[in-house]
């Protein structure tokens, strides 16, 4: 397990200066602390292994789960996405090359299918490949000192409801692009590639979801807040 | 350089996607408003707490659904010719 918090939980690319947050920790890309027995496990599930797959399910199914909860909102849809992630990863396995991580694959299927529930249950919200409305002024208004680390200030289900409380506030378009670049931790391109999207409205998304987050999170995390 | 471009700027500072020359203006005026500074500081945090964040125990029911439905497909899928 201490593997895979290395594998998965590393900020790619954002700068690791705050001491407050495992700033001991260096920073990878993914890819470069894989779990070395990721690939043996998806060669033996190519040929039929169903433990190898089930190993590779049990792996990944709570990060999945999280990931078709926080797209779809929704308990029943989330079940269904992961789980037909899980079934039509094993379906294609043979199409998968190993260019990119199983991971990464993984993650683009379970969005595929999370974006499909949502879509047809919520017929009424923008489309993901449509614009938004990134125009409006960004420009933050509270500028307050965080204080003492979250981490150490709220029990970690605590801070994992407040967490989900915070990212299930914002609009789709602005969550599931932040859902895939900063906690998936997909590339800029990689997550244009799998929404449809362009590099750049990515990014503007991204700077909007990061800014909205930070304003939610504010009222639990500056100084002096009620915990 | 002013507050407002410091924060349009800021998804690829934090991503360190920057050219030397902007990095070096947006760090020159961090070092002097306390304001941006703060922003910058707190973004990251949230950037981090999110990335570092440990997903939640699937509940028992979601588990047992989901190796139900897998051991039923793919030993299906296995048996049928």
């Amino acid at each position: 397990m201490a593997d895979e918090r290395v594998c998965y939980h590393q900020c790619r690319g954002v700068m690791m200066s705050s001491p407050k947050v495992n700033s001991t920790q260096a920073t990878f890309l993914p890819s470069q602390v894989v779990k070395d027995d990721e690939s043996a496990l998806v060669s033996a599930a190519k040929t039929g292994d169903i433990q190898a797959f089930e190993t590779l399910v049990s792996r990944y199914e709570r990060k999945i789960f999280r990931l078709t909860q926080n797209i779809t909102q929704n308990r029943e849809d989330a079940e269904d996405a992961m789980q037909e992630a899980f079934l039509k990863a094993y379906e294609h396995l043979d199409g998968f090359q190993g260019n990119s991580r199983f991971y990464t694959w993984l993650v683009r299927i379970a969005v595929n299918q999370a974006l499909m529930k949502l879509r047809r249950r919520r017929t009424n919200i923008v489309s993901l490949d449509e614009d938004v409305d990134t125009s409006e002024d960004t420009m933050p208004r509270e500028v307050e000192d965080w204080g003492p680390s979250p981490e150490e200030r709220y029990q970690q289900s605590e801070l994992g409801d407040i967490l989900s409380k915070a990212i299930g506030d914002l609009d789709p378009g602005f969550r599931i692009v932040f859902q895939l670049r900063d906690i998936e931790q997909l590339s800029t391109e990689e997550t244009a590639e799998a929404l449809g999207l362009s590099v750049p409205a990515v990014k503007s998304r991204l700077l909007r979801a990061r800014l909205k987050l930070r304003h939610n999170l504010n009222r639990y995390f500056r100084r002096g807040a009620t915990t | 350089m002013k507050c407002k471009e410091i924060v349009k700027e800021l998804a690829d500072y934090l991503d360190e996607d920057l050219d030397a020359t902007l990095k070096k203006s947006i760090e020159e005026h961090l070092g002097k408003c306390q304001d941006c500074r703060l922003v910058v500081d707190t973004t990251k945090q949230t950037i981090q707490i999110f990335c570092n964040s440990e997903p939640a125990p699937l509940p028992a029911e979601t588990r047992n659904k989901l190796h139900h439905a897998l051991a039923k497909h793919l030993h299906h899928r296995n048996v049928t010719p």
